[in-house]
């Protein structure tokens, strides 16, 4: 009998869990469709808060009636992908979330399937990344820490997210344009922005690379000195050059977007981008995207798509550099 | 002092009713949800972060920590009475507290983990509240050739659940390493052991390793034996609660566990495991009671383990509110969960949102006084799950397994993981090789692999880094004192108990 008892206790918790994730369809709305996001990775990371923010503003502004968002994590979203381009093939309601780290990972995996196959609809957000140093570092600016990098890029230990991922990619790219060979790379991978960030207030490393948001609180509180961000202008409250005013040609943007899945009607597909467009023009979302310090970089339909394909091209020649692809 | 005067505040926060009532929410959901091996706090968490759209900060924080804390107690509860670990920090509590609940004194092995518990999470609340500037500066100490130290000392000290012959306890060991490596490498991006399938890129879970082993594997075990007639499980011996000795055998581990738990917990790259692990080789190598380990189960092997579980939780919580570092999974749902509400959690955030960060410690003593309070009288109700007969009950823990580990990933490729590992598990346990130190080399492996990397690059291929630095000095002095002491301490022994008369092989 304890164990029916039990049984159904776990079953209340999963469900308990389950019904906060998934919404009641509201009475007033009953006209608007019902949308539903695929997230191919797991519930928490930034593609899953995207969605369930798409989910709040959409909902708020009476634009669906509600979603259901389905997560399927791993591998840099290359689990989920080919589920999403075989399984969810013509479904004129659904979009995945994708974004550079899976460009990346599509890569470096030798995926069987890419973003060629899905129906691009709207590049989203970005989070642009900074380049810090230790309070106590001799370097004072980008510069200093470009000819160190030149002198001898072994002794200039750099901290960031797993390798082959947006923040050891922009190191690459930095290295690139100022004359560095890839190869001579000192970088030491963390597991997240977190982990590094420990490692630069411990001094361990002679920088650190990551989204800016991850190093926002603590370059406020002075631990950590901004040397430049990866952005391509100067950002409001941020006292610190982009990379080209520090003379480093390069801007990055970790992305974020979605997708439709493969096959669906012209039809549905341009009523997907006016929903996400009218939907990333509202108040709503520009608070949220506030709240969370992603820059708006709304690009729709074909400027989207060709996007994807020039990032696919650039991030794979770095990448290759790099000696991971 | 004026911690004291924060934390009173924080109480009138904590207490008001609707905050009472998340919290107890928090609790009793954190209980069933870590009984469940899979769905732990930091999936919970984050399927349940759309609530930060309704309600205040503090209720949905006081919410959270009570999911967290409540998971830490409920993952014991399976641990011990099925073997079936919810969280990977209560791993090594199914080690002597399933030989205790097989014994008849689950209830007894219940009541220490609650209650150790329970002392260790308000002691390391305690340690939030007032050491966490001091703890957070000795844990930024810690860099990679630190941790690969610490790393170096944690193998030594685990030698103690190698079980009786070295060379199976190591080929175990061995076989973790292995299975921990699966998956994408962190430092080159390469993947390892993948065999070409995308699913096992992220590598194999920990908690699907250890339910397969102990819990599907031992139920094949047991029925293969079925109709040997050995191995009969005892409901319940004595006293459903601890008796007097077995209070005094607790509450030193108690506090020794608090002690070990809460600055690892601290360290960005400390976790859970590590703490329980070295709270078990401690408690093994000073109990009296050293043939209870691995026989009939040794309270002090599930009373240490579980309160540095628990005080290494409160422990996560410290970079987390003075640094914003997330050092677990839970914490890092926790910190964009700040970010809903527009809070960016760093080294400001004490003075910023001193109500929401005081009224989250102080709900944390009231967590830790609802959890005990709810789990004590449960116990009874716990034990009596025993009483199935065994078919049964072997069979309920299967499906149980099963459920939970597709719960973790909703991926089938899971599921064929987990009954291969059971059957690894079973042949492990009909050839008597010890399953416990393939859970730590999984575990233990790739974070040493991974930190003697990140050192060696840091130092550019500089060897001297481990010695060089103070602090990795001295734990590589301890463990070298843990490798020899022991030898060189029975052998002065020898000399001195030895009579006229040589005893060969008493080594």
């Amino acid at each position: 009998m304890l164990n029916r008892r039990r049984f159904l206790m776990s079953t209340a918790a999963a469900g308990a869990a389950g019904l906060a994730a998934s919404h009641f369809i509201p009475a007033f709305a009953q006209d608007a469709p019902q949308l539903q996001i695929f997230v191919p990775a797991a519930p928490g990371g930034g593609w899953d808060q995207t969605a369930r923010a798409m989910d709040q503003v959409l909902r708020g502004e009476k634009l669906i009636s509600g979603s259901q968002i389905t997560n399927v994590g791993g591998a840099g979203g290359t689990v989920g992908l080919p589920q999403f381009v075989n399984q969810w093939k013509g479904k004129g309601n659904a979009l995945m979330l994708a974004g550079m780290v899976m460009v990346g990972a599509i890569i470096a995996n030798k995926a069987a399937n890419n973003l060629t196959e899905v129906t691009p609809i709207a590049r989203l957000t970005g989070e642009f990344e900074a380049l810090v140093v230790p309070a106590a570092s001799p370097f004072k600016t980008a510069a200093d820490f470009v000819a160190a990098l030149k002198a001898d890029p072994t002794q200039v230990p750099v901290a960031g997210g797993s390798a082959g991922g947006s923040d050891h990619i922009l190191f690459g790219l930095i290295a690139k344009t100022v004359g560095v060979p890839a190869t001579n790379l000192s970088y030491v991978p963390f597991a997240g922005g977190g982990e590094a960030l420990s490692a630069l207030l411990g001094n361990q490393v002679a920088a650190g690379i990551s989204g800016y948001g991850e190093f926002a609180e603590q370059v406020k509180a002075g631990a950590l000195r901004l040397l430049a961000i990866s952005a391509d202008k100067r950002q409001e409250g941020i006292d610190a050059p982009t990379m080209k005013e520090a003379g480093i040609d390069v801007e990055l943007f970790n992305w974020r977007g979605v997708f439709a899945p493969p096959g669906v009607s012209d039809a549905d597909k341009a009523a997907m981008i006016k929903l996400i467009e009218t939907m990333a023009k509202s108040d709503a979302w520009a608070t949220e995207c506030k709240n969370r310090n992603w820059t708006q970089i709304l690009l729709t339909g074909d400027d989207y798509a060709k996007f994807v394909a020039e990032d696919t091209a650039r991030i794979g020649t770095i990448l290759k550099d790099l000696g991971l692809a | 002092m004026e911690t004291l005067g924060h934390l009173a505040h924080g109480f009138s926060v904590a207490f008001s009713p609707i905050n009472l009532i998340w919290c107890l929410v928090g609790t009793t959901l954190g209980t069933a949800i870590g009984v469940l091996p899979g769905l732990g706090p930091a999936l919970t968490i984050a399927l349940l972060l759309p609530i930060t759209y309704q309600v205040a900060p503090e209720a949905s924080f006081i919410l959270f920590a009570g999911i967290y804390y409540g998971a830490m107690y409920g993952g014991s509860t399976t641990s011990i009475l099925l073997n079936t670990p919810g969280e990977s920090a209560t791993i090594v509590t199914a080690l002597e507290g399933n030989r205790m609940a097989r014994s008849g004194r689950g209830g007894a092995a219940l009541a220490t983990s609650a209650i150790g518990s329970f002392v260790a999470g308000t002691l390391g609340t305690i340690g939030v509240a007032f050491l966490a500037p001091i703890v957070v500066k000795f844990a930024l100490a810690f860099g990679p050739a630190e941790y690969f130290s610490l790393m170096v000392l944690a193998f030594i000290t685990v030698s103690a659940v190698l079980g009786s012959s070295s060379v199976r306890g190591l080929t175990s060991l061995f076989v973790g390493f292995v299975v921990g490596m699966i998956g994408v490498d962190l430092q080159t991006g390469q993947p390892r052991f993948t065999f070409g399938m995308s699913e096992l890129l992220d590598g194999v879970d920990v908690i699907v390793v250890a339910v397969g082993l102990f819990a599907v594997g031992e139920t094949l075990y047991m029925a293969s034996r079925r109709y040997a007639g050995k191995d009969d499980i005892v409901p319940l011996k004595g006293s459903l609660y601890m008796t007097a000795a077995e209070w005094s055998r607790s509450w030193r581990p108690w506090l020794r566990g608090a002690l070990i738990g809460f600055p690892i917990g601290a360290m960005p790259a400390g976790g859970a495991e590590i703490p329980t692990f070295l709270s078990y080789a401690i408690e093994k190598k000073l109990s009296r009671h050293k043939e209870e380990f691995g026989t009939v189960g040794a309270i002090e092997g599930v009373a240490g383990p579980e309160a540095a579980n628990n005080a290494s939780a409160a422990g996560v919580l410290v970079p987390m509110l003075t640094l914003g570092l997330p050092t677990s999974a839970t914490a890092a749902i926790m910190l964009s969960a700040f970010q809903s509400y527009g809070i960016n959690p760093g080294p400001l955030l004490l003075t910023t949102q001193a109500d929401l960060v005081w009224g989250l410690i102080a709900s944390l003593f009231i967590a830790n006084v609802i959890l005990v309070v709810l789990n004590l009288p449960l116990i009874g109700l716990w034990v009596r799950l025993l009483k199935i007969p065994a078919p049964q009950l072997y069979a309920g823990i299967l499906v149980f397994a099963t459920v939970g580990t597709y719960g973790i990933s909703q991926s089938p490729i899971d599921l064929v993981i987990l009954y291969l590992l059971g059957a690894a598990g079973f042949l492990m346990r009909r050839f008597d090789f010890p399953t416990a130190p393939v859970i730590i080399g999984m575990i233990l492996g790739p974070l040493a692999e991974t930190q003697f990397r990140r050192a060696m690059t840091i130092s550019n291929g500089d060897w001297t880094v481990f010695y060089k630095h103070p602090l990795s000095l001295t734990l590589l002095t301890l463990a070298f004192i843990g490798l020899v002491g022991p030898h060189i301490w029975a052998y002065i022994e020898h000399r001195r108990m030895r009579g006229p008369e040589h005893v060969p092989g008493d080594a």
